[in-house]
């Protein structure tokens, strides 16, 4: 049943990303999975064989798209060459909604592939705002945006990241994917509260919840999705559950990856925190 | 949500902050920080101490980029500097075995941190990113001295490789679908993943032997994640470099698998003159006209050569594009 316009699909469960270390598994064993998370890019190709595995993906899983290179972030406009071709891949998968990152990461088309973090600024959640909505109407799908782990404050930003990310969905009126790992991993990074964090996201707006492993350094953290995920990091998807209730939750694993088994479990974790939820008394 | 007051205000006239109020101004700090960002890194891995105008980078980080309790403002930058630079320099350590195996670790290392210092990435997929390897290397050869011509012909067979991975197919034409048809006015299109090379050196076969010798090189998926600075495990294992011989090869796909097919010069003459929008019958005078083989009926040649492509679905509808 939805919870709410944003979180339409609280039955999807327990997803994980679909990967190419996996092809082979997924495809002979067929292993009963929720839901697949692509990444967009990957996909967006003309022919070969990662189109033949994504139809043969299609055929007997659900499939929800994630984006790493549209960057809603960017001061400039979206590219329509790129629009048009993820549009095609969302007919292809008829994806229930699509999500990308708050970030930008490209100027006058030169592309870093990474995800960079944005100068909270209330102009700069409008630019964002603009640039998410002409994507919806575009795509015609739903768009959740997904907070990233961050090494870098900049002196312009006048609010902080939640009430940023609060301003820019509200101004485009989409959805969240909330990424508790790259909550964590910017708290400690930027000396914040990660749960000041997640008591300030709208929560009616999170469609979508990310959890992953990141890697510790001497003097920072990196969001590495080489690793399980950490217990803090636990502690506050069961948090975020209790504020969101019942959400589509997917484990992102994507460097070192170990079998797929290992993955799939390490993902089912998640529900025991959504049932604890559930039968805890009203 | 109401407006706040700005955290940043300029404290010394020296350092003016960046502010970010319109779009423009967006754009001034995105423009700023990407071009610290696709700055090559020191030989220690490090970001350039020195910006462009030949002042202290710390100074420029710190006009745009808060110091925490860890880390100074410099400090920050360099690890989007350092993330961007693995990434990148990691992708095209992957997709170029053969040109590394030439050139050698150190060599190659070198050679693509100048590519992408003069070329940075112009797509939004990692795919395209060797694509002006080849405009580069045209350009500035000392690179890959002493053996450009070596080098140019490995990198041209490497990027075929990625086309023919996952370019397009068009709906393939059968022999059935052009019995009729008359060959002076006939015009056959070549599937877009498909290549047609002309070689000074067997870089085929060396290239098997290459990934024999490693491990094999999964394309590595585009993602949130940090990867290690590609580097040579252990001692290089030198393979023989290839013989210079003229060869023609036709790199494509086959059922989704990759392949290369070696051409006579016939062949690939024909080949060549189809793509170029020749008819049937041009294409095929062109490729007798250019032979130098004798004692070969080459009426049964040629209809074994049109069997063999449209048997490998080769053919497609002409278009002039
Ligand atoms: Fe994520």
């Amino acid at each position: 049943m939805p919870a709410n316009s944003f979180n339409n699909f609280t039955e999807y469960g327990i997803g994980i990303g679909l990967r190419v270390p996996h092809y082979r598994h997924i495809l002979s064993q067929k292993p009963v999975v929720d839901w697949f998370e692509i990444i967009s890019e990957n996909f967006m190709v003309d022919g070969g064989r990662p189109l033949e595995v994504l139809d043969s993906i299609l055929e007997q899983y659900r499939v929800v798209q994630h984006g790493v290179a549209m960057y809603f972030g960017s001061a400039d406009r979206l590219s329509r060459e790129h629009l048009k071709k993820l549009k095609r891949l969302v007919k292809r998968t008829k994806t229930p909604w699509l999500s990308d990152h708050l970030c930008w990461g490209s100027v006058d088309g030169r592309y870093t592939h990474d995800l960079l973090p944005m100068p909270y600024t209330f102009a700069a959640a409008k630019a964002t705002a603009d640039n998410i909505r002409e994507a919806r109407d575009f795509l015609e799908v739903p768009i959740c945006v997904e907070n990233v782990s961050s090494y870098a404050e900049f002196h312009a930003s006048e609010m902080t990241e939640w009430e940023f990310l609060s301003e820019v969905v509200e101004r485009a009126d989409c959805g969240i994917l909330l990424d508790v790992n790259n909550i964590y991993v910017s708290s400690q990074n930027h000396n914040f509260d990660p749960y000041d964090y997640l008591n300030n996201v709208p929560p009616d707006r999170v469609g979508q919840i990310h959890i992953a492993g990141h890697s510790k350094f001497e003097k920072y953290i990196l969001d590495t999705h080489d690793h399980p995920v950490l217990d803090p990091v636990w502690k506050m998807y069961a948090h975020a559950v209790k504020l969101v209730g019942r959400t589509a939750t997917l484990l992102e694993w994507d460097d070192s990856i170990p079998t797929f088994d290992e993955v799939h479990n390490e993902a089912l974790k998640a529900n025991q925190f959504v049932e604890k939820l559930e039968n805890a008394p009203a | 949500m109401k407006r706040s007051k700005p955290i940043s205000s300029s404290k010394s006239l020296k350092t003016p902050r960046l502010d970010v109020r319109s779009r423009a101004e967006l754009k001034a700090l995105q423009s700023l920080m990407a071009t610290a960002v696709f700055r090559p890194l020191t030989a220690q891995d490090g970001m350039q101490p020195r910006w462009i105008d030949g002042g202290k980078t710390s100074d420029l980080a710190s006009t745009f980029i808060k110091p925490n309790d860890r880390l100074t403002s410099f400090d920050r930058l360099e690890i989007y500097n350092r993330v961007y630079w693995f990434r990148v320099l990691d992708c095209l350590y992957d997709d170029y075995p053969g040109l590394r195996a030439i050139l050698g670790e150190r060599k190659f290392m070198k050679l693509i941190t100048a590519y992408l210092a003069k070329y940075p990435s112009a797509s939004f997929t990692l795919r395209n990113l060797g694509s002006r390897l080849e405009t580069f290397l045209r350009d500035e050869p000392r690179w890959v001295a002493p053996r450009p011509e070596l080098a140019l012909d490995m990198i041209r067979f490497e990027w075929a490789q990625v086309v023919a991975f996952d370019d397009g197919a068009r709906p393939a034409i059968t022999p059935d679908d052009i019995l009729d048809a008359r060959p002076e006015k006939l015009r056959l299109g070549l599937q877009p993943y498909l290549s047609l090379l002309e070689l000074n050196y067997e870089v085929d076969e060396f290239l098997v032997a290459v990934k024999k010798s490693e491990s094999a090189v999964l394309r590595s998926e585009a993602s949130n994640t940090f990867e290690a600075m590609p580097h040579a495990s252990g001692p290089e294992k030198r393979i023989r470099l290839p013989k210079r011989k003229r060869i023609h090869l036709a790199v494509h796909r086959h059922d989704n698998m990759l392949y290369y097919k070696r051409l006579d010069p016939e062949g690939f003459v024909i080949l060549t003159a189809l793509r170029e929008g020749a008819s049937v019958e041009d294409a095929c005078l062109r490729g007798l006209s250019s032979t130098k083989r004798i004692g070969i009926d080459w009426s049964e040649e040629i209809k074994d050569y049109f069997n063999n492509w449209a048997s490998l679905g080769w053919f497609c509808r002409f278009s002039k594009k």
